[in-house]
């Protein structure tokens, strides 16, 4: 290997061709998909190596090779770091020929690592990765953002519990990029459907102990205490919640991004009732039951999260969309993504706009109680299908640079 | 620009609450830092292991309760003396072997091993909390006029004020804790009076780290049981003991409620620097008196 590379090195440098593109290219034999997310901190249950795994039946299922290429997945953690993620992001593309980067969890990395893949027209196809902006500003013409967004969950969930009389609102948000987009997200539907902001609170990122905030959200006396954060914090808001009886004393709650591991870990007795918007869950039908199944006895017997099922969609559609295009160029081969419908086991006709959205419908859910849950992870029930293009922000009101107004 | 600046003033019965909210998780950093200054006075380890020993608690309160039927009450007391064991076995094997060298070696071990902890129990269980809930007996609360006081902070804060008690008048006030003490001074000597120090200061380390177990139980109804528990709030922890001054038992007590109610108060005030708070006031005291408040100079 060595040797080989030494060779290719001398070689490449008598030839004058060192500079123009990497060795890695040249020799390219196969095509590569890289899987990086959170694989060992706060997020790793959402994506992990369970977005791995995924990503792994889709290639299986998809026959293993495209374009007469044998396809490889590799993996990296990120640890949430941006800075992390682009180096990782420059040494896969620019060294070992890596065609897309999928999963990408932690909006800031999400957005670092799709500048890295914008600038060298390589793919980026975000699933667990939360921003709106990521198809706002931060769009990308290689860049599909696949599961669901922030601005659909402040959508689907916040006019869901509007429209069931939630007109005042008071807020406990993470103080990072990401809870504060939901918060202003879900602000503006809030205010659209005639409903008032009486107060907000910015927690650090990562907080055991949320009495403090509970106690101002009881004292501020809005109906509905909209929770803008993510995994440990929301589990830890909603269960301090209970104890402190917020929704005895007649408040509710909105978690306005919860995942079925969260819900998991609060435990039903808590969480039952709880609203929630979901792109995919485990036990909606036939073929949603079947992904899960295979994916169980694949992964320890866990039930996939949304974001792990959007994996295996957006590797499937990528794959397919590239064998369609007969070309690995990333920018052609996104061009061909947006040409062809969506249709797997969670998504029924989607499609992928301009800006890199994919357009796809979301499901309101509530949490059972424990006495209406009868098998393992029988947690939800399905409230409400909200078609994509009411649930996404339209193209209209879209920043991306992509959209021509 | 400076909006924060334009504190209102919360009504006093709101401030009531926050204050009493504050006194309760600092009944939780108390009780940790206690842990800590116990082992650190007593055997000169700073123990970066604890917050893995807390989260292990937790844990422990979780498996007995899914795979014995084991209780919260029951796991109060199976839980400190499991994890204390394990705290025994490390000692034994590892850690006695860095007491005559520096304060790091000491700390990169025990750091290590918290590492190799979470790691263990990250690969088992995932990052993903574990649902676990509070006992039948103190669910409810009461509704104090100024707040809503949930049953089981009123217990936490009342056993671990016991506890925290108990254990400041068994070193600083008994036998047992004069032999420690002194076994801490001059331990050649101590051994030649007939007491086994070796075994004293193993045992010692187990109490310490089964403080932190109790801590992980009472913890686990409403913090997530996740492997990372621990690891979030050791840094703060050390914090508060830097504080109170490396090694005072009394010092970590007070220490301990003394910031959860400034950072209580903080949360009111300016949450966004709640999580900061503990560390300004470290790096002032620090400036001020480097031993710490209740610390004695070296």
């Amino acid at each position: 290997m060595k040797y080989r590379s030494l060779l290719a090195a001398g070689f490449a440098a008598v030839f004058g061709l060192a500079t123009a593109a990497p060795a890695a290219h040249a020799a390219k034999d196969k095509v590569i998909i890289g899987v990086m997310n959170d694989m060992s901190s706060v997020y790793s249950y959402l994506g992990g190596m369970g977005s791995v795994v995924a990503a792994r039946m889709a290639v299986h299922d998809f026959g293993g090779k495209v374009l007469g290429k044998p396809i490889e997945v590799i993996y990296a953690d990120h640890q949430n770091k941006p800075d992390v993620g682009a180096a990782i992001a420059r040494k896969w593309f620019d060294e070992d020929g890596v065609d897309a980067i999928v999963d990408l969890p932690t909006s800031s990395v999400a957005i670092a690592v799709q500048q890295v893949a914008k600038e060298r027209g390589k793919v980026t196809l975000i699933s667990n990765g939360g921003s709106s902006e990521l198809t706002g500003k931060f769009c990308s013409p290689t860049g599909v953002h696949w599961t669901y967004d922030t601005y659909a969950l402040a959508h689907v969930t916040g006019s869901a519990v509007v429209k069931q009389g939630g007109k005042t609102w008071f807020f406990i948000t993470a103080d990072y990029a990401f809870g504060h987009q939901l918060q202003d997200d879900t602000a503006a539907v809030v205010k659209a459907a005639g409903g008032k902001v009486v107060g907000a609170v910015n927690v650090p990122l990562n907080t055991a102990d949320f009495s403090s905030y509970l106690l101002q959200a009881q004292q501020s006396k809005a109906q509905v205490i909209g929770l803008a954060n993510a995994g440990g914090d929301t589990v830890n808001s909603i269960k301090q919640a209970a104890e402190f009886g917020i929704v005895k004393g007649g408040q509710r709650l909105a978690g306005l991004l919860v995942f079925i591991a969260d819900v998991n870990a609060i435990g039903l007795q808590t969480a039952q009732g709880l609203m929630l918007t979901e792109a995919y869950y485990w036990d909606q039908n036939a073929q949603t039951r079947a992904f899960a199944k295979r994916f169980e006895a694949e992964f320890n017997g866990k039930v996939p999260t949304s974001g792990q099922a959007g994996v295996y969609g957006a590797v499937m559609h990528y794959l397919k969309a590239m064998a369609a295009a007969k070309t690995e160029d990333g920018v052609k081969v996104v061009e061909q993504m947006r040409k062809m419908p969506i249709n797997d086991f969670m998504t029924h006709n989607g499609k992928i706009r301009i800006d890199g959205r994919v357009i796809r419908d979301m499901y309101l859910f509530q949490v059972k109680s424990p006495q209406e849950s009868k098998y393992p992870y029988d947690y939800y029930k399905q409230l409400a299908v909200v078609p994509g293009n009411e649930a996404f922000r339209p193209l209209s009101e879209s920043e991306c640079p992509l959209v021509k107004h | 620009m400076l909006d924060w600046l334009h504190i209102a003033m919360p009504p006093a019965p709101a401030l009531f609450g926050q204050l009493l909210i504050g006194l309760i998780n600092g009944s939780f950093y108390a009780m940790l830092s206690l842990g800590l200054a116990v082992i650190f006075g007593l055997l000169n380890i700073i123990n970066f292991a604890h917050g893995a020993q807390y989260m292990l608690g937790a844990f422990c309160a979780y498996l007995a309760l899914n795979y014995a039927g084991i209780g919260y009450w029951p796991s109060l007391i199976v839980a400190p003396i499991v994890v204390g064991a394990f705290g025994i076995v490390l000692e034994r094997f590892f850690i006695r072997w860095v007491y005559r060298l520096d304060h790091l070696y000491g700390l990169l071990l025990t750091f290590g091993m918290a590492l190799v902890i979470q790691g263990i129990f990250r690969q088992q269980y995932g990052s993903a909390g574990q649902p676990y809930s509070i006992p039948d007996l103190l669910t409810g609360g009461q509704n104090l006029g100024f707040m809503f006081l949930p049953n089981y902070r009123a217990w936490v804060i009342v056993a671990s004020s016991a506890f925290c008690f108990g254990t400041w008048f068994i070193i600083e006030r008994t036998r047992l804790g004069a032999y420690l003490r002194a076994a801490t001074e001059n331990p050649a000597l101590v051994q030649a009076f007939g007491i086994n120090v070796p075994r004293m200061v193993t045992l010692t380390y187990g109490f310490g780290v089964g403080l932190a177990a109790l801590a992980g139980v009472m913890a686990a109804p409403i913090y997530q049981v996740s492997p990372l528990m621990g690891s979030n709030l050791i840094i703060v922890v050390f914090a508060v003991v830097v504080i109170g001054g490396m090694g005072s038992i009394l010092g970590a007590i007070v220490g301990g409620f003394a910031l959860g109610v400034i950072e209580g108060l903080t949360k009111v005030f300016y949450p966004e620097a709640s999580s900061t708070a503990i560390f300004v006031i470290m790096v002032i005291v620090l400036l001020v008196k480097p031993a710490g408040l209740f610390g004695r100079a070296s």
